[in-house]
């Protein structure tokens, strides 16, 4: 398939407001199920449930809709993984743990809109033979834990989930699971483990969970955003979808803008909207002005910065910033003016991925330590350029190198930050051996 | 005072006193493990900690391991893995208000260490310290995933967003003279709109 990317400033109009598909992302209007159904929500839900099961995974794969939890893999081809009339129990995890630094989308679905997660988990379950499905919400996120309890009790209450759910004749349980502050329980195979009630380290894979997951049953784990929308695709149909965004780079997505902008926001915008656009029109730009700009992280803490080069005219989908040696990771931007030192804001997600580290594979453990410490004496000027690039080599030395990919979120930060500004770290080095 | 976060510590301690749940737990306890599939029932231990710390005046005690470990027919081990592996199972005993500073780069870029330092200084802490009257605990911790509204901080169970030094201030001294706090962002933002 061709990719087709628009031109900045081609087409490029904010997403119409009837296109959004979280009508109460920021919570102005009543988030359960009142408000839901005014909104849509479960509105032919036992319609979509009479379709074939293969029929809904292949109108999933038409769409084109790329997993939201960062790696950007194919939802409708991830499903269709499953193996068919097993006689097994088959589990949707529901992915809720949203720790990734920069990122903070799933909690508003969560909160403001949570029967779109909930007829979502409905839809995809019955799709892959699922009759159970938990979500595993991060543990600190305890307001949104009762919201989503509460119209997981509307769901039930009004026989839209449950036994012989909307009528459908589909059997159908949902429960959360709470968390307890692990970054790494958002890997999938460990939050399977976490569930199981234990200690949150990745398995080994393969075997993958779609053959051996939860209880060692087939399971299937999306992230929140990835299972919200989908009663939306089906209802509009992917065409809808697709008509948003670019080839394979389809549909809305929420963004969410932190750091040195003059107003930061979560926002749902089309999939492959400028980076400047998205800084400049929704956050009011970047504090002290465009030109103060040092550099933006696009994709949540572990997907390397871009220079403001690249910023000015990257899109904000999977295949541009791949393109720009990014990725869209799970949508969260950072962005860093020149006020700061872009070094220590590395330092800081290094040492983020020293306190996550399970401590399973010996790079990551005792990588992320040292590249920890390395980091804190490049941020006081301390390494001199032989050992910026041992700390570089070091970092490929951690990344692939283990079962799970925190070791190379963890190198890639510092990767990025050497690629884009070594001479800025080359002179740091020498005025303090200036000043000494 | 401590070295670290009481969540992080692995130092396991009694209180001396038995554990046993309370009634109302030992209902809440058959409705969770029902949540998970027969033979299963090790899925609950992360439930059932958080319980066991509510109950326990928001510590993990040695004693609640015990208990736990009992309830579900596990080895004291494994409940003693899972609650030293997970940050949020305090294994000592904290102040009222557990303060939860992020301090995480989003959070950082918009100023997390003047809200630090606000905090240290209004509530007499240092980090990972306990507040003489045992008002509060202070720690400093990494993302806690609401980066469109930094700076923020949990007390408890509640988030404070788009803080600055002063609306943490008067967040320390609602607690401080038992006055209500209004919780998410103090600049009356409703969510994380634009605004």
């Amino acid at each position: 398939m061709s990719l087709v990317l628009k031109k900045v400033g081609e087409v490029q109009k904010m997403l119409n407001e009837k296109d959004k598909v979280f009508q109460n992302l920021h919570g102005f209007q009543e988030p359960f199920i009142e408000g839901a159904l005014k909104r849509g929500s479960w509105s032919n839900t036992k319609e979509i449930l009479s379709k074939d099961q293969n029929d809904i995974i292949e109108l999933v794969k038409t769409s084109q809709l790329r997993g939201r939890g960062g790696a950007g893999f194919s939802t409708g081809l991830k499903w269709s993984f499953m193996p068919k009339n097993t006689g097994k129990q088959h589990y949707l995890v529901v992915n809720a743990d949203e720790s990734e630094p920069g990122t903070c989308k799933d909690r508003e679905i969560i909160r403001n809109d949570p029967h779109t997660l909930v007829e979502g988990c409905l839809i995809a379950s019955y799709a892959i033979q699922a009759t159970k499905c938990y979500i595993y919400i991060r543990g600190e996120y305890h307001y949104e834990y009762v919201q989503l309890e509460k119209a997981i009790e509307e769901a039930y209450d009004r026989g839209f989930i449950g036994k012989n759910a909307c009528g459908s004749g589909f059997d159908f349980d949902l429960y959360v699971h709470r968390g307890a502050g692990a970054y790494i329980c958002g890997e999938e195979t460990a939050l399977l483990e976490s569930l199981e009630g234990k200690k949150g380290q990745p398995r080994l894979k393969p075997p993958f969970p779609a053959g051996v997951g939860l209880y060692g049953m087939p399971t299937t784990i999306n992230n929140v955003e990835s299972i919200a929308v989908v009663p939306t695709i089906l209802r509009r149909g992917p065409d809808w979808f697709k008509s948003i965004g670019a080839e394979n780079n389809t549909g809305t997505k929420i963004f969410c803008i932190s750091g040195n902008v003059n107003k930061p926001c979560t926002i749902e915008e089309e999939m492959g909207i400028p980076l400047k656009e998205l800084v400049e029109k929704h956050c009011d730009g970047v504090e002290g002005g465009w030109d103060n700009l040092k550099a933006i992280v696009p994709g949540g803490s572990s997907t390397p910065m871009l220079p403001k080069n690249i910023c000015e005219s990257v899109l904000m989908n999977f295949d541009d910033l791949k393109a720009n040696g990014s990725g869209l990771g799970t949508a969260g931007v950072i962005v860093v003016n020149k006020d700061n030192d872009i070094a220590e804001v590395i330092e800081r997600f290094a040492h983020f991925y020293k306190h996550e580290s399970c401590g399973q594979c010996t790079p990551c453990r005792e990588g992320t330590g040292w590249m920890h410490r390395m980091m804190q004496r490049l941020v006081r000027g301390e390494i001199s350029p032989e050992q910026i690039e041992l700390l570089e080599n070091v970092t490929k030395q951690v990344e692939g190198h283990t079962i799970c990919a925190l070791g190379d979120a963890a190198a890639w930060p510092i990767q990025g930050l050497i690629k884009n500004f070594k001479s800025e770290l080359i002179s740091k080095y020498n005025k303090k051996l200036k000043a000494s | 005072m401590s070295s670290n976060h009481p969540g992080l510590s692995n130092n396991f301690s009694r209180s001396g006193e038995k554990f046993s749940w309370s009634k109302d737990n030992l209902r809440s306890i058959k409705n969770i493990i029902s949540k998970y599939p027969k033979g299963r029932e090790q899925s609950a231990v992360m439930p059932l900690l958080y319980l066991a710390q509510e109950q326990n005046n928001n510590w993990i005690s040695i004693e609640c391991i015990e208990t736990i470990a009992e309830t579900l027919n596990m080895p004291k081990i494994r409940v003693t893995e899972v609650a030293s592996f997970y940050s949020m199972y305090n294994t000592r005993p904290v102040g009222e208000n557990l303060v939860q500073i992020c301090r995480t780069s989003p959070c950082w870029l918009r100023g997390s260490n003047k809200i630090t330092k606000t905090i240290c200084r209004e509530t007499k802490c240092e980090i990972n310290d306990t507040s003489d009257d045992n008002k509060f605990t202070v720690v400093e911790v990494e993302c806690l995933g609401a980066c469109s509204n930094g700076p923020m901080i949990q007390i408890n169970n509640d988030f404070f967003e788009d803080l600055d030094e002063e609306s943490t201030k008067k967040i320390i001294d609602n607690i401080k003279e038992g006055k209500p706090n209004v919780i998410g962002s103090q600049k009356g933002r409703r969510s994380s709109e634009n605004a």
